[in-house]
């Protein structure tokens, strides 16, 4: 089961906590993988751990051109492109009276719009060779929303609506399109948090602790495996009870 | 019949799964050819590929008929 040898997959955001343990876990089982990041040291360091299979791509996801030239330069590498992890995300958080423009922008230009342009430009290959998988690493916040987040709750759950929309016109074409909404995920975010206020937050989750990544990880590999042939348009939330949406 | 439009006509019945005999100059890829919109632009991706050009969205969207496939490849094929 959730055998991915012979497969090819992107990831962006590699070097992030999830990002990094998804690339990992596809990795694992048996993908060859392109790390995709804004820091190519970090990249390496991640590309060293994985050994063989895995090839190392810089891009910045503020920069259209950039955006729209790495699908190309995935498949380039890997030779095809079977599936691509959207999961590069920023936070600019601030109270929604004294939120900038640019942190809206920003926020909505990397989480949101680079998805829509890596999709676009994964999709021609995809839909021409009828198998592909995309998923996009959401949060439970664009289903519940938070405080401080209107622009971070805006573009996941902008990502949730344009992945539905794309599922329906792609499945015809063995194309599966998904998302994941993390909750709480223990990362160098929630280790800032002190005690008081992790407290707080673990009084929020049913399962009593924060998330591992490559509890994320997991679920990145069933819905980029073929058992997951009939799993479109969906949110598969894993964030400890914290929503149960 | 010319080149063009013998590979236009390959690339159709190819991707749509038709008999060659359909693929008629007149043909309508959606109400004759059972394509759906999703096919119409994997085949001016297929005509972009098959021709080395690039097809304009404003371009491919006056592409109906196999014939205005042949017509527009032909005349981009002549002011190359």
């Amino acid at each position: 089961m959730f055998d991915l040898t012979g497969r090819t997959a992107l990831v962006t955001g590699a070097t992030g906590g999830i990002g990094g343990a998804i690339a990992r876990a596809l990795h694992a089982q048996g993908a060859t993988v392109a790390i995709s990041g804004t820091r190519v040291d970090a990249l390496q360091t991640l590309a060293d751990e994985l050994g063989e299979r895995v090839h190392v791509l810089q891009a910045n996801l503020k920069d259209a051109a950039s955006v729209d030239a790495l699908p190309g330069q995935a498949e380039a590498a890997l030779g095809s492109l079977d599936v691509l992890v959207h999961n590069a995300g920023i936070t600019r958080d601030n109270l929604f009276l004294r939120m900038k423009d640019e942190e809206w922008a920003d926020v909505i230009q990397v989480n949101l719009t680079a998805g829509f342009r890596l999709y676009r430009a994964a999709l021609r290959g995809m839909v021409k060779r009828r198998r592909g998988r995309l998923i996009g690493i959401t949060s439970v916040v664009g289903v519940t929303g938070n405080p401080g987040q209107g622009n971070y709750a805006a573009s996941k759950a902008g990502l949730i609506g344009m992945s539905k929309s794309l599922a329906a016109e792609v499945a015809s074409r063995g194309v599966t399109v998904n998302c994941i909404a993390p909750g709480f995920v223990e990362s160098p975010m929630t280790d800032a948090l002190n005690e008081k206020q992790k407290e707080a937050s673990l009084a929020h989750i049913p399962l009593g602790r924060f998330g591992q990544g490559a509890e994320i990880a997991a679920a990145a590999v069933y819905l980029a495996s073929d058992e997951a042939a009939y799993v479109t348009g969906h949110t598969l939330q894993v964030n400890g009870g914290i929503a149960m949406i | 019949m010319s080149d063009i439009a013998e590979r236009v006509k390959k690339i159709v019945v190819e991707h749509l799964g038709v008999d060659a005999e359909k693929v008629t100059e007149n043909a309508s890829f959606i109400d004759d050819l059972g394509a759906d919109s999703l096919d119409t632009v994997e085949l001016v991706m297929a005509f972009e590929e098959e021709f080395g050009c690039e097809i304009p969205d404003d371009a491919a969207e006056t592409i109906l008929t196999v014939g205005d496939a042949t017509k527009f490849l032909e005349k981009n094929a002549a002011q190359a």
